[in-house]
């Protein structure tokens, strides 16, 4: 999302820290119209904590070396990674370097390889050493000298929040933390921190990290990654709705019926019981995912792109989202039993490895939310969330009224459903649009049929990894796609109600894995007269 | 599936279009554009490849126009290839005769509905390309100039009929380093007074970087021969000396800022399908390729190097 600003240069924005490197109104170099040159990240180095984590891995590595193929980094771009592990420079290069071989999306090319290792260093401590943060702060002080990254740091916590108080306040004792005075150009050096979901585990946790974090970086310079909203179709639904003249004139009470937001998967738990049991499938996807797509389907249009009026129309609609009277009514849950997914015997979430037989964490969840505004009143979002499933498969799906007289003859529109918005957002990226159509013959009849956009056919291979696009803004420092942390409260202040009536209510029901959920969710769906899609 | 038509008629290529698509079942979806490649026999196959591997990220129907043997009687030979090695069509239309004079009549009736034009031409290129029949069908007209036989003179031409839409591969091949020197100045840096391109002669790319920097920098930008390949260096000077930029090799270039440690950079120059695929991304006109036109300086030949171009 570009801030435009064509040729003028408007107020000074609110957050110093914010200013784009990429698009220095100063280099005249750039300029707004030259939409060959890429954004490029200002000349910084990336600090990793937890470089042996499979996020770091598979997502954060891959990503730094497609930036760099793709000519995204600066010269003298460098990273540091931080564990207790007794490494030597080159064994963390290594690592990096299987960690890019095995899962970048670009083709390896030994020379940006170069690139990319010559500024690799690694520090070895405990996140309790001081002395392991003074050797950090030293190497990244060399970095500046050496390579020419001016002083600009990026801090990403790929580690569980538990650790987050004491990293955050060793980066405060070692100095790191502190981007010092401005250089003798006039530029304040900034400094970055990088976090990942889970971002509390309920509203009052939420604020704990929040302040933990508070205390040493200003809320600017925090960046929340939510890696959906890294992902081009999520982007798209703000072009499609405000690009476009076709949609916004049916986007509403007048037109649409209800709306369903989905995300299954196909998988269990796998490896994470011990992070899953007691959060539970809707902390782990409806506070975040789930929420942050609803708001972008629900939102009214902001006046501008940048990240303010984004997130202000974010929190809006976040705040006028209410829970169904009964949560009993209202909302599903459950643990998917043994069965057969996809072909495979598969085990029931309480026989896995590191959860207690009698959990009552789900794996399932369905909620029915409204949304109290003019545009949505009495339309209903149904978000429903589950492992084990059919399929793997997010969308948000608009349903539309159906048409208020046909003027057929009932036999003739037997088949004929409501018509539907889908955007498909994983696996198969794009846009699906159904309505109905003559069966061709010599009777009328009429039947639901699909106009499809398919991104894989239209913007194939230019269409980068989330993390890649959300790993660059933060370098760039262009925070729209990241929540703020009142998003991140306003969520915890919709689900903690409903966690709450379930940990003191039910029990989560077995529903069949590879199936579509347990029978109370279809029940929730039946008793308003409608149906979830199918998986 | 591939096929000949002998001696045919826009009518007939439509028709046995739609009867291949009903046959592999509806291959036309998500076409975003119709290219236009203008080219002969000898090159059409390395052209045609290109734009096949550029249509891979921009589906699309591919109208390669081939011109043969204009004294012969009119005829049109129709080669149709669909559910191939790319996502789109392509249909090679060789012209006999006056008809080569007329491929704009052949050509209008098989673009897309409803989504851009684009004419390319891999070779030799009209002197105003949006003036030709196949340019004017357009909105973004590509040419070549480094593969003019003087690539100076026919740089020198499209500045003379340049019209919105027009763009030339030699700009293309700036990107990256353009790309890099915008990087390079995003730093805290002296002021530059004065910067130098060295390049092996003939390369448009380095006279349009060099017209461009002269441009943006408002300081002269001397544009130097060296033995390539391609540009071998880009020079900022500053009262604290100079910031250099060297590629010996055409793949990793090197960066020397006074007082640092010289750092690596890959800088690889890139295939014809990577080019293609840049210029098929935005099809609006671009602005800034218009004014490093008008600004270049295409009178001079390019000068002797300065100073020995090694890296440093």
């Amino acid at each position: 999302m570009d801030v435009p600003n064509a040729g003028t240069r408007g107020p000074a924005p609110a957050n110093p820290g914010v200013i784009a490197a990429g698009l220095d109104p100063a280099n005249p170099l750039r300029d707004p119209r030259d939409r060959r040159i890429p954004r490029v990240a200002g000349p910084c180095v990336m600090v990793m904590f937890g470089v042996t984590g499979d996020l770091a891995r598979k997502k954060l590595m891959p990503a730094l070396y497609d930036l760099a193929n793709r000519g995204l980094l600066p010269p003298g771009f460098s990273l540091v990674g931080f564990a207790r592990r007794d490494w030597e420079h080159e064994d963390f290069a290594q690592v990096t370097y299987e960690a890019v071989k095995e899962h970048a999306r670009t083709p390896f090319r030994e020379t940006v390889w170069q690139q990319l290792s010559e500024g690799v260093r690694f520090v070895p401590g405990e996140f309790t050493d001081d002395e392991a943060f003074d050797q950090l702060a030293e190497t990244v002080r060399q970095l500046d000298h050496e390579r020419g990254t001016g002083g600009n740091y990026a801090f990403y916590l790929s580690i569980p929040p538990k650790f987050f108080s004491t990293v955050v306040q060793q980066l405060k004792r070692s100095g790191l933390s502190d981007p010092g005075p401005a250089g003798p150009d006039g530029r304040t050096p900034w400094r970055r921190v990088v976090i990942e979901k889970p971002f509390g585990r309920d509203l009052a946790t939420a604020k704990e990290l929040n302040d933990v974090v508070d205390a040493v970086f200003p809320a600017h310079s925090v960046f929340r990654i939510d890696h959906y909203l890294g992902k081009e179709t999520v982007q798209n639904i703000l072009a499609l709705r405000f690009a476009n003249t076709l949609y916004e004139p049916i986007w509403n009470r007048s037109y649409v019926d209800h709306v369903q937001i989905t995300m299954s998967e196909d998988i269990g738990i796998g490896g994470r019981a011990g992070y899953y049991d007691g959060i539970g499938a809707a902390r782990d996807v409806i506070q975040n995912h789930l929420l942050q797509l609803l708001a972008l389907t629900a939102m009214e249009e902001p006046v501008s792109f940048d990240a303010d009026s984004l997130r202000q129309e974010k929190e809006k609609v976040l705040s006028a989202v209410r829970l169904p009277a009964d949560l009993a009514l209202g909302t599903a849950r459950g643990q998917y039993a043994a069965g057969w997914q996809g072909g495979r015997q598969v085990t029931g979430f309480l026989e896995e490895d590191g959860i207690p037989a009698d959990s009552r964490t789900e794996t399932y969840a369905a909620i029915k939310l409204s949304v109290d505004t003019r545009r949505w009143a009495g339309v209903p979002f149904y978000v429903r969330t589950g492992k084990r499933l059919t399929r793997r498969m997010t969308e948000i799906a608009l349903i539309f009224q159906a048409a208020p007289h046909l003027p057929f003859a009932a036999t003739d529109t037997k088949e004929l459903g409501k018509n539907a918005l889908v955007i498909r957002v994983q696996p198969d990226e794009g846009v699906t649009l159904r309505f109905g159509s003559k069966v061709p013959g010599s009777a009328m009849e009429v039947r639901d049929v699909n106009m499809d956009f398919a991104y894989g056919e239209s913007f194939t291979e230019a269409s980068p990894e989330a993390y890649e696009r959300l790993i660059l803004d933060v370098l760039i420092g262009d925070p729209p796609l990241f929540p703020r942390q009142e998003e991140v409260e306003l969520s915890w202040r919709i689900l903690d109600p409903v966690e709450q009536f379930w940990a003191e209510n039910t029990k989560p029901e077995q529903y069949a894995s590879g199936g579509a959920g347990p029978a109370s969710a279809d029940a929730l769906m039946g008793r308003d007269g409608r149906a979830w899609r199918r998986l | 599936m591939t096929i000949d038509l002998t001696d045919t008629t826009t009518g007939a290529i439509d028709h046995a279009l739609n009867e291949a698509r009903r046959r592999l079942g509806g291959m036309t979806l998500g076409m975003v554009l119709t290219l236009i490649v203008v080219t002969d026999e000898a090159a059409q196959y390395d052209a045609i490849r290109a734009a096949n591997q550029a249509a891979r990220e921009h589906p699309c129907r591919i109208l390669a126009v081939i011109a043969r043997k204009p004294k012969a009687d009119s005829r049109l030979d129709a080669e149709i290839r669909v559910g191939e090695s790319s996502p789109g069509e392509t249909i090679v239309l060789r012209m006999y005769g006056p008809l080569g004079q007329h491929a704009d009549s052949v050509v209008a009736p098989l673009l897309v509905p409803d989504v851009p034009v684009v004419t390319w031409w891999p070779d030799e290129a009209p002197e105003i390309p949006a003036r030709h029949p196949l340019g004017a069908l357009a909105q973004r007209r590509v040419t070549d100039t480094a593969a003019a036989e003087s690539p100076r003179a026919m740089l020198a031409n499209l500045a003379a009929g340049y019209r919105p839409g027009d763009t030339d591969f030699g700009w293309t091949r700036a990107t990256p380093w353009r790309s890099l020197l915008a990087a390079t100045l995003d730093q805290p840096h002296p002021p530059v007074t004065a910067g130098e391109i060295a390049a092996e002669e003939g390369n448009p790319a380095a006279d349009l970087i060099a017209a461009w920097l002269s441009l943006r920098l408002s300081a002269p930008v001397s544009r130097t021969v060296s033995a390539g390949p391609g540009i071998t260096a880009a020079v900022f000077t500053t009262p604290e000396g100079d910031i250099k930029i060297t590629r010996a090799d055409g793949r990793t270039a090197t960066l020397a800022w006074p007082g640092r440690t010289d750092r690596m950079v890959a800088l690889h120059r890139r295939d014809t399908a990577e080019l293609l695929a840049e210029e098929l991304r935005r099809l609006d006109p671009d602005e800034v390729y218009a004014e490093t036109l008008e600004h270049a300086d295409l009178s001079a030949p390019a000068e002797l190097p300065r100073r020995t171009n090694a890296p440093a």
